[in-house]
């Protein structure tokens, strides 16, 4: 039961008193507080209505450039005209329904995958889910089956391209940062060595790099006449990157569960791997949600340096739209902010599923 | 930069090595049985190599494959492209990622010799120049003494300006801004007085970035060679001929007035020059290892040299045909006879 004498009294009096009363209190709190609020006011006044101006009442969405020409404002018609080059890329045009659907499949899985923790009878068909779900993305993306032209991947691009590579990602680094940490809490030499090695050389070059080295030198060390693909190298150059940082969040994890722990395991004579998956990940996963999908997120971001290999994810379609007649190069602000908005919606719909899930697992303590 | 230019110098070096190791007819047959050209473009330039918004790809470079496709498996459409940056391309090339490098390169001793390249021909003569302010009231660059130049780091173009200014005993202030769009958004905010690029991208620049085209001129002078080709590793002699013929055939089309609208009427033409283009008297693609109406088939479904340049150069960029007129307008694109 909560202590309610220690509540301050509910204030009383008209709206306006109380208004005026809480004001006091949180903006007016001193000649510190008085100028920040001040200062603030200004601030806002300043930046929201050229802003409002710009982006909503002097704005266009009709798609020509007479049109955007004509305005003041944005051109949000440049998105407009260039909505389906900007979402897919150069994919082919006629066939763009396939990446569609398969986003639709991803996100649904991936949704299907996050609400395992609500309704525990989802969790059985997760798996299967996945397994069933990748092969169908594959082949819309793909084709070449199943009266589906086929289609090279130099032409996957635009939002799906981002949404695979992140998904990709997340599902194949994660098992694999597991297997570092432990890896490198081992008492065996080398293995120890091996992931401790592997770790601080991945976590000590820029992801730039390593895509430029698979994309650059990689191919020129294989033996003649075999190539392998560049979305491929890609992938793998990004899932071998998140597993580093991945590795030591865990190990981070595997830190704060109490000695303890592992020796009720031992003592209940579970083997290591038993001991692990009842006993420690739980409870170290539990402990490192926040930055697990930290670096979730900024993997997400990382994606869009593969424009530096010639791919076009999401912000990659931007610039190539802003290319794709030099009468639009000048709305590029109007891109850009299309991206950063469509990028924000992902991240913060990631952050608030992580602070739900900590709120989920943390029922159990609170009871 | 400096660490792209070391990546970039490694990467020529293994390049190197792994160069001539293409066996004879090894990439012609390997064309014909996967049934397209796979084609290296640039990420985006318009004009050379862009995707339009329904995302295919278009522009100078790009009929050039488009070109060959048409000789080669008798359709333009069998084209399949790989973007690549500036970075990747040789690498691309070398690899066998791609059959054919069509993406704006200029064609060098060192690329041709040391990095085991192919130059077909030239489909584009392009050459750093100056973009002023007519305010600025200069007429020549040799008066630009003391100017502030706004620059893209990174290619030869900053290299260049250093060395014009310096033979021309001139001082100038660099502004090094990476991001193109930046760079000219600094320039027409008047940060500097000069901006500086190939004159293919000014003079877009000048017509679609400036807030009013009219105030600004382009500088006479040009301060450095940049001839662009298509390239193909070597090794592949035949798929090498088919390439450069190809490109020879729609500059010549061109000369012999031949377009896409008329070149089933030119057939019938008594001119030799343009019987033997168009296969009427047999020989020509038979030596190439072609049918006789290769190139009837690239006039027809990409046109022919000019005709290329209008859609994609002229009409995108505003860029008059200047020094790729043809070389009996005054300009340099000169076609190798098809005989």
């Amino acid at each position: 039961m909560a202590d309610n004498a220690k509540l301050p009294p509910l204030p009383t009096g008209t709206f306006s008193a109380r208004a005026v009363a809480w004001s006091k209190k949180n903006l007016f709190d001193g000649w510190f507080n008085t100028l920040l609020t001040l200062g603030s006011i200004a601030f806002l006044v300043w930046l929201i209505p050229p802003l409002v101006n710009w982006a909503i009442v002097n704005a266009t969405l009709e798609p020509t450039i007479e049109g955007c020409a004509e305005v003041t404002g944005a051109c949000w018609g440049f998105v407009n005209a260039n909505l389906r080059l900007i979402l897919f890329g150069t994919y082919p045009f006629e066939e763009q329904w396939r990446p569609l659907l398969a986003m639709i499949v991803l996100m649904g899985i991936i949704c299907f995958s996050l609400g395992g923790v609500k309704y525990p009878s989802f969790r059985k068909a997760i798996i299967p889910m996945w397994v069933i779900g990748v092969p169908i993305i594959a082949i819309l993306m793909w084709g070449g089956m199943l009266g589906l032209t086929y289609v090279q991947n130099s032409y996957w691009g635009g939002l799906p391209l981002t949404l695979i590579l992140s998904a990709i990602g997340i599902i194949f680094a994660f098992p694999l940062g597991l297997l570092l940490a432990l890896g490198r809490q081992s008492t065996m030499p080398a293995i120890k060595t091996i992931s401790v090695v592997y770790i601080e050389v991945i976590r000590g070059v820029p992801l730039i790099t390593v895509l430029f080295m698979a994309s650059v030198m990689f191919p020129l060390f294989l033996p003649d006449g075999v190539t392998i693909d560049k979305l491929l190298r890609a992938q793998i150059g990004i899932i071998l990157f998140t597993a580093a940082y991945l590795a030591e969040v865990f190990r981070g994890g595997l830190q704060a569960v109490p000695r303890g722990q592992f020796e009720a395991g031992d003592s209940l004579g579970l083997s290591y791997w038993q001991s692990m998956r009842l006993i420690i990940l739980p409870q170290a996963l539990r402990l490192v949600i926040p930055p697990t999908v930290n670096s979730f997120i900024s993997m997400l971001k990382d994606t869009t340096l593969v424009v530096i290999i010639g791919l076009f994810d999401f912000l990659g379609t931007v610039k190539l739209a802003l290319r794709s007649d030099p009468a639009w190069t000048k709305y590029y602000v109007e891109g850009y902010a299309f991206a950063s908005a469509i990028f924000f919606l992902i991240c913060f719909s990631m952050a608030k599923y992580s602070a739900y899930l900590e709120k989920e697992l943390r029922k159990g303590e609170q009871r | 930069m400096k660490i792209k230019t070391i990546l970039a110098a490694g990467a020529m070096s293994v390049a190197a090595i792994a160069a001539n190791n293409a066996q004879a007819g090894a990439v012609l047959d390997g064309i014909k049985a996967k049934g397209f050209v796979q084609c290296g473009v640039n990420t985006g330039l318009p004009g050379f190599s862009a995707a339009n918004a329904e995302g295919k790809w278009e522009g100078i470079d790009v009929d050039v494959c488009r070109g060959i496709a048409a000789a080669l498996l008798g359709d333009a459409n069998k084209v399949q492209y790989t973007p690549l940056t500036a970075a990747q391309r040789f690498t691309a090339l070398q690899s066998g990622e791609i059959d054919i490098l069509s993406r704006n390169t200029t064609a060098t001793l060192t690329r041709d010799v040391k990095l085991g390249l192919t130059f077909l021909g030239i489909n584009y003569y392009d050459g750093q120049g100056f973009l002023i302010p007519k305010a600025l009231g200069v007429s020549s660059a040799t008066e630009l003494d003391g100017a502030t130049v706004c620059v893209e780091p990174g290619t030869t173009t900053e290299l260049n300006l250093a060395d014009y200014f310096r033979a021309k005993g001139m001082s100038f202030e660099p502004v090094v801004i990476e991001n193109i769009n930046e760079a000219t958004a600094a320039f027409f905010s008047g940060r500097c007085d000069v901006y500086t690029t190939d004159a293919s991208g000014l003079a877009s620049i000048r017509t679609t970035m400036a807030p009013n085209p009219d105030d600004y001129v382009i500088l006479p002078e040009i301060i450095s060679k940049e001839p662009l080709g298509p390239a193909v590793a070597q090794g592949d002699e035949q798929w090498a001929d088919i390439g450069r013929w190809a490109l020879a055939a729609m500059i010549e089309a061109e000369e012999y007035g031949v377009t896409s609208a008329n070149v089933d009427e030119m057939k019938s033409s008594t001119n030799p020059g343009i019987q033997r283009l168009l296969g009427v008297s047999p020989g020509m693609g038979e030596a190439l290892g072609l049918d006789e109406e290769w190139a009837y088939r690239i006039i027809k479904q990409v046109g022919n040299y000019g005709e290329s340049y209008e859609k994609n150069v002229t009409a995108k960029l505003g860029v008059e045909r200047g020094l790729n007129a043809l070389w009996t307008d005054g300009g340099l694109q000169y076609a190798w006879p098809v005989r």
